[in-house]
């Protein structure tokens, strides 16, 4: 167990990233996928503070500061988005809200 | 000790993320999920990016994840609980784990970059990315300011019965 390097980190976010994808495609509920989501940010953020501590530059922490605001901003309007549709169709399944679908 | 803590935090941190994904009840998905966001910021920890670490904390473990638990809460979301995990969707997310992971671990090493260097020394942290967001990155810094004003408004707006 000696000191991990970047590529130990590239590989974790990679993982992770991964994990949240699949999470995306098996769920069918939208408030799972939303975390799932949720985990693929937290994964590319990782991504970036580990280059940006390997590279000696501070601004990939800059942008993950950016990226962690984007995120929020998008889980409160999602979740409104949710909420209202709950309102509507008394269901929250990625499945079952398909008045878009052709 | 670093290897033995990155080594923790990183199972800690794949596991309760899988966990996110095969829960079947949302609360215990989002108690996961503030295990996945816990570890990371002890990995930014790790890696000496220690403002980010607390603001991860702060934003995620504290203000999104109240959020997610308060819409689980308000939605009672119990009767979703027994429906089933498509098996295909599974199969595809497992192939997609394996696939992506795989792909990582042969990409990652055979890179140009130094995956094998040492990590650099520490510098002020919060004081130097303070410096970029007020100096830098003033103008993307202000726009964020606004996108949140923005996010603020439309959630109000959403959320009210009439609008």
């Amino acid at each position: 167990m000696g000191t991990p390097t970047l590529g130990h980190y590239l590989v974790l976010s990679g993982l992770l990233f991964a994990i949240g994808l699949a999470g995306v495609i098996a769920r069918r509920d939208l408030l799972i996928m939303y975390m799932c989501l949720e985990i693929m940010l937290n994964a590319a953020n990782l991504s970036l503070v580990a280059f940006s501590r390997f590279t000696q530059q501070v601004r990939g922490e800059v942008f993950v500061f950016f990226v962690i605001t984007v995120a929020a901003v998008e889980v409160a309007v999602g979740l409104a988005l949710l909420v209202s549709l709950y309102r509507m169709k008394r269901t929250t399944k990625a499945e079952e809200i398909t008045a878009l679908k052709f | 000790m670093e290897g033995f803590l990155f080594w923790f935090l990183a199972v800690v941190l794949l596991g309760s993320a899988v966990a996110v994904v095969v829960n079947r009840s949302p609360v215990a998905s989002a108690l996961s999920l503030v295990t996945t966001i816990l570890a990371l910021a002890g990995l930014f920890g790790l890696l000496g990016a220690y403002f980010l670490a607390a603001v991860q904390v702060w934003v995620y473990a504290g203000a999104v994840m109240v959020l997610f638990l308060f819409i689980v809460m308000l939605l009672d979301l119990k009767a979703e609980e027994a429906a089933p995990i498509r098996t295909l969707g599974m199969g595809a997310g497992l192939l997609t784990v394996i696939l992506l992971g795989a792909g990582f671990w042969h990409a990652i090493p055979a890179s140009a970059w130094e995956a094998n260097g040492a990590r650099a020394e520490e510098a002020n942290n919060a004081a130097s990315i303070g410096h970029l967001l007020f100096g830098a990155y003033l103008l993307p810094f202000e726009a964020v300011g606004l996108l949140l004003l923005v996010a603020m408004v439309g959630v109000i707006v959403l959320s009210k019965r009439d609008v």
